[in-house]
């Protein structure tokens, strides 16, 4: 039983797979990421002289590091779809729902594996020390997983468009910054270990926009993937 | 059994520029159909309506099988590709590339099964290649074994033999004679050699 049950998660898995078999083999999106959040990173480390006074500011630059490379790494997963011309094969062959849903796991596992590089790197250069550690980790899972989701969205319709990479910056901006300011908003509660309130409420927000998200996207991604 | 493609008043155009106006065409089941036509003429596209992958201006197709006509979702499940604008994964094997089509279409995958249509397309001992390492013609067997893995009811060819050389040629003509003893044969060529296997053909101007 198990996956079969579920005949879009195993298909969803298919594609997820091949795109990390191609990602490991090629490093097309995995490189663009690192590097743009290596440099975004070194940039301000030497900048501000190692030390970050303020916690506000703290927060929202670690979340530009992670938005900046999010929209540079993120766009390829249809893009090279569509430049390599395999989109024609893969809209013959698949649903929608599991192509989706395959790009939208892709893009966690991507944006996870730089998370997971780039936030303790972050820390240290930038000697922060973190006042809640649990509601700081549930802040960057629930922003990534947001980031992820309304990024891959993004990508499928980027994709389609002559000017890919202007269309995905121009419809990230309204798109991703209600959760940019909810994540800076508790980040930065995380940091100088406020009041456990105030970070539940942007933490609330988080969690109701990654539901908004998928739910627009999967009523949304038939029409941009058949268009 | 009443098995068929249904084309009614078909129409495209593009900015304007009509390539084909009120098609109407009824194709049956143990048939092959040929579209041809001078460059531009819209023979691609023509096909590519038929696979659902672009919208008509006007018009409607369906696919009748049993009786029953089917939904656009259930049409493409019994529809198989080959195109010289569809591409397949150059970074994936010959064996990945089957694997992936297969799974993504829900289906099982064995390795005996991939072995026995890379055999058939003459791509035996190459499996485990990457895409990227085939010539032009090795690529268009390997988009025959994959349009060919889930046993499509219609086969729908755009420049049949492209690429290929004369042992491909007779793989099309084998593939060709399969399909018709199964299911429709749909293709979209000038070569005299192709046009000959049409039952009907379609001239677009």
């Amino acid at each position: 039983m198990g996956i079969k049950r579920f005949p879009w998660l195993s298909r969803a898995l298919a594609v997820l797979r091949k795109d990390l078999q191609l990602e490991f083999r090629t490093r097309y999106a995995y490189s663009a990421l690192v590097m743009f959040a290596l440099t975004t990173l070194s940039t301000i480390s030497f900048s501000l002289g190692g030390s970050m006074a303020d916690t506000d500011v703290a927060a929202a630059l670690l979340w530009m590091i992670l938005f900046f490379s999010a929209m540079t790494g993120l766009a390829r997963t249809f893009i090279q779809e569509e430049e390599a011309g395999t989109v024609l094969a893969l809209k013959m062959a698949a649903d929608p729902e599991p192509v989706f849903l395959g790009k939208y796991l892709f893009n966690t596992v991507l944006l996870f594996s730089l998370t997971v590089l780039i936030v303790p790197l972050y820390l240290l250069m930038s000697n922060l020390s973190v006042a809640n550690v649990r509601g700081f980790l549930a802040t960057v899972l629930l922003g990534v997983l947001g980031l992820a989701g309304a990024g891959t969205i993004l990508a499928a319709i980027a994709a389609r468009a002559a000017a890919k990479g202007s269309v995905m910056t121009v419809l990230s901006f309204p798109i991703l910054l209600p959760l940019l300011i909810s994540a800076i908003s508790a980040t930065s509660t995380a940091f100088a270990g406020g009041l456990p309130e105030s970070m539940m409420t942007d933490l609330g927000l988080l969690f109701f926009y990654n539901g908004i998200v998928l739910a627009a996207s999967f009523l949304l991604f038939e029409y941009v993937w058949n268009e | 059994m009443d098995n068929r493609i249904e084309v009614r008043g078909l129409s495209k155009a593009y900015h304007g520029r009509r390539l084909f106006t009120d098609i109407n065409i009824s194709v049956p089941d143990r048939s092959v159909f040929a579209v041809r036509g001078p460059n531009g003429s819209g023979k691609t596209t023509f096909l590519l309506i038929l696979c659902g992958l672009i919208p008509a201006t006007s018009g409607q197709v369906d696919l009748v099988l049993e009786g029953r006509s089917l939904t656009a979702a259930e049409r493409r499940r019994q529809l198989g590709l080959v195109s010289t604008d569809l591409y397949l994964y150059d970074d994936l094997s010959a064996v990945e590339n089957l694997e992936f089509f297969s799974a993504v279409r829900g289906l099982p995958f064995t390795l005996a099964r991939a072995r026995e249509l890379l055999e058939f397309v003459g791509l035996q001992g190459r499996g485990r290649d990457y895409l990227g390492t085939f010539s032009s013609g090795m690529k268009q067997r390997l988009k025959y074994a994959c349009a060919l893995w889930h046993k499509p009811h219609v086969l729908i060819l755009d420049e049949p033999t492209s690429h290929m050389d004369e042992k491909g040629a007779a793989l099309v003509e084998k593939v060709i004679r399969g399909q018709r003893a199964r299911g429709m044969v749909l293709m979209a060529t000038n070569s005299p050699e192709e046009l000959r296997y049409g039952d009907q053909t379609l001239s677009l101007a």
